[in-house]
């Protein structure tokens, strides 16, 4: 076990703990965001830099601070290291510029993007982001795509993370590429739709941080904040059949994977909860599912506006 | 003329056969090595002689081969990285086109050295001939049994391959080259863990330039303590300088380090001075990715001492008045020149050779080529300079690989020199426009 202190707070965690672990261990405030480390898919972190933290002692034996900023997903913790996110100025001015980065060419297009309400850049943009841009020049665009008949790609909105790459990875031994050509024209290429014909492909929107990959089968029919997300099962074969049904009134909308508060797919029977092709896309009828009851959701999201307050909440009552 | 180590014979006919790269003293090194010393000895050898990385950062080559981790049972390698690719550095080019035997024998020693029993000398994809001469040249060594299985009776074997990238820039940074050596998208890895411990498929690997390949040589048949005492301080050994630009004699000149930058640029047995009698105005000293220097800062430094050829000089004073020998692509601009237009054509190569992994190099290279486009053709504000000092210090230092840096460093640095030529850009519009920089205008050709 190693010492570390994050923000002024101190905890013990395993050798070999990356920073962001280590703060989550803690949770709260002191979590850096995270775009595209993904702690159920091995290979991502490091790319999307909104992570950084500064390290201003490096170790009990080696107490020099880091001279650069550190991708906290990607860089391990050591015995007595002192790492400073929130109160870091220097990390907060860094983040606002990593977030102005993935804004400039983003299409800002949220009124009829289908992520809106738990899109990750939309919180990201919100805390970080400036009021105004100051790119002048065209975005970037392409033409959305069709990943097998079940999903849409909007590369306008893709931010680069590579986690749906490397979904495509542990799915299939048969990816041949994931991203096409290099910097800004970059772009998550249809070689994927080639290579996936795989019941789990579907697992490639929940992964998605951004309105990039979104569900065919719910394009359009709703925003997310009108439904009542229900954790509800089946008896699949194929996946765990848990899952997350989004409702409204007696209708399912969509089906989802159920996520942590990091939107990562949570451990169901020990194995990383993601859900087949058959419950995401087919399962839309009521009578297939065993509804358990009301998924539980951060009152500070707008997807929990209206739903879960009682009327005598404090809440409620400040609205009338 | 100055001394000449790598480059001694690089004019004699068919020295790029083996039996005349041997009569003029080829392959001494390899039997010196193999014979009568161990693989330790030669990388005390290096360690001695003070060899720095040729290929741009200056790291101690024999501290690198030290940090090569051993385990047992696992294989070691030892690359080459010849994916010159800096704009301004042609260098490795030439001793690779002229003598590609001094390659051959500076990588069989290394490897020796390293305990690697399978190297690789990953070439850039534009060098498709200089893949052809290089692999004739590896034939002819192992016709002549300095490669393959157990060389001149030593119990060493190694064999030699030569691997042809796809002309990417990225891949000139160590860890994007292992993975596109293992066929896959040059990406550059995190790290750490560094390629020392886990590098190419996984096992322990050293990455070194072609020069310091090279260099090798030298110091094995004359000793690590006689090279060292060329040059001064901690900047040992000759230097190979790929000068390009307004100069009367432009070209890849062998120096040792420590000969002022006056005598480099004005003396008779290197560039000759600026061409056409003009003044010089700035000049890069290490390839594209170093900051700029003003005129007044190239041969003196900021505190008025001469400048020297050496790491140290060219970086007395840091970013602010001072710059780095990068790689040794010495670009001379005349009084002629265009900063802006320069600064411009720079940040483009920068944004095309982005690799597009990490979001502050993806977006802020292709962000700093658009605004300097419209500052160079004359639709730019004021405020315009401002915000790429700012996009410049969101991207360094906040990526994965060295790119990031490379781009936004030329920027800041011409921003800082020449920031009235960027406002006379915005304030004479017109007049930036019809003005001809020495270049053949588009519409005369």
């Amino acid at each position: 076990m190693v010492k570390v202190t994050i923000d002024d707070v101190q905890i013990e965690v395993e050798e070999g703990t990356s920073i962001l672990n280590a703060a989550r261990s803690v949770g709260g405030e002191i979590v850096p965001p995270a775009m595209c480390y993904y702690s159920k898919l091995p290979g991502t972190g490091g790319k999307c830099r909104t992570c950084l933290v500064e390290v201003a002692q490096g170790s009990e034996k080696d107490p020099r601070p880091m001279p650069k900023l550190v991708a906290s997903c990607s860089t391990n913790v050591m015995d007595g290291m002192v790492v400073k996110n929130k109160t870091s100025e220097r990390v907060q001015q860094n983040r606002g510029g990593v977030v102005e980065f993935l804004l400039i060419n983003h299409p800002l297009d949220c009124p009829i993007c289908d992520q809106a309400g738990e899109c990750h850049l939309q919180d990201l943009g919100f805390e970080h982001g400036g009021a105004k841009t100051r790119y002048e020049e065209d975005r970037r665009t392409f033409d959305p795509i069709d990943i097998g008949n079940k999903i849409k790609l909007h590369m306008n909105r893709c931010i680069l993370c590579y986690r749906c790459v490397h979904v495509a990875n542990q799915l299939t031994e048969s990816r041949v590429h994931g991203v096409l050509h290099r910097g800004e024209h970059a772009e998550i290429s249809t070689y994927i739709e080639n290579a996936i014909e795989n019941d789990f492909s579907g697992n490639m929107i929940d992964v998605c941080p951004v309105g990039a990959l979104t569900d065919k089968t719910f394009r359009f029919k709703s925003r997310v904040w009108f439904l009542k997300p229900m954790e509800a099962s089946c008896e699949c074969t194929k996946c765990s059949g848990k899952a997350v049904v989004w409702m409204f009134g007696n209708e399912i909308y969509r089906v989802t994977a159920r996520k942590d508060k990091y939107g990562e797919v949570e451990d169901q029977d020990g194995k990383t909860g993601w859900i087949c092709n058959d419950c995401r896309f087919d399962k839309k009828d009521v009578s297939k599912w065993n509804v358990e009851g009301p998924r539980k959701i951060d009152r500070h999201s707008v997807i929990s506006q209206g739903h879960y307050l009682s009327p005598r909440s404090g809440a409620q009552k400040t609205i009338k | 003329m100055g001394r000449r180590i790598l480059l001694e014979n690089d004019h004699v006919p068919g020295i790029e056969t083996i039996d005349v790269y041997r009569k003029h003293g080829g392959y001494r090194s390899v039997e010196k090595a193999l014979k009568k010393m161990s693989p330790e000895q030669v990388v005390e050898e290096v360690q001695k002689s003070g060899l720095r990385g040729r290929g741009g950062a200056g790291f101690p080559t024999g501290m690198k081969w030290s940090f090569l981790a051993k385990p047992e049972g696992v294989p070691r390698y030892l690359l080459c990285n010849a994916d010159e690719s800096e704009p301004g550095t042609f260098k490795d080019r030439y001793l690779m086109e002229k003598i590609p035997h001094l390659l051959i024998e500076g990588m069989i020693v290394s490897s020796y050295a390293l305990g690697a029993n399978q190297s690789y000398i990953y070439i850039r994809g534009e060098y498709m001939w200089i893949l052809d001469i290089l692999e004739k040249a590896i034939a002819e060594a192992k016709a002549a049994g300095f490669l393959g299985k157990n060389i001149l009776g030593s119990g060493y074997d190694l064999e030699l391959g030569v691997a042809p990238g796809g002309g990417a820039y990225i891949c000139g940074e160590e860890t994007a080259l292992i993975e596109s050596l293992e066929g896959k998208r040059g990406n550059p890895r995190m790290k750490p863990p560094f390629p020392a411990v886990k590098g190419l498929w996984g096992c322990p690997t050293v990455v070194n330039n072609v020069e310091s390949i090279a260099a090798v040589v030298p110091i094995v048949n004359d000793g690590g303590e006689e090279y060292a005492k060329i040059g001064i301080g901690k900047s040992t050994g000759t230097k190979l300088i790929s000068a390009s630009g307004n100069l009367v004699r432009p070209g890849v000149y062998e120096i040792d380090m420590g000969i002022s930058v006056e005598e480099f640029i004005y003396g008779d047995d290197y560039c000759r001075g600026i061409a056409y009698n003009k003044k010089m105005k700035a000049c890069v000293p290490g390839g594209s990715s170093v900051p700029i220097l003003p005129a007044h800062l190239v041969t003196k430094t900021a505190a008025g001492e001469d400048r020297l050829m050496t790491y140290e000089s060219l970086a007395d004073g840091g970013f602010a008045s001072g710059s780095m020998l990068g790689s040794g692509g010495f670009i001379v601009f005349d009084e002629d020149q265009c900063i802006v237009r320069n600064t411009w054509n720079f940040a483009r190569f920068y944004a095309h050779e982005s690799c597009g992994q990490c979001s502050p190099c993806r977006e802020g290279t292709g962000w700093m080529e658009k605004v300097l486009y419209r500052l160079e053709h004359g639709t730019g504000n004021l405020h315009d300079i401002d915000l790429l000092a700012e996009i410049n210090k969101k991207i360094e230092g906040n990526t994965i690989c060295p790119l990031g840096d490379a781009a936004a460093w030329p920027v800041a640095a011409a921003i800082r020199h020449f920031r009235e030529e960027f406002e006379w850009h915005v304030t004479n519009r017109e007049e930036a426009q019809r003005k001809n920089y020495g270049l053949l205008k588009e519409s005369v050709a």
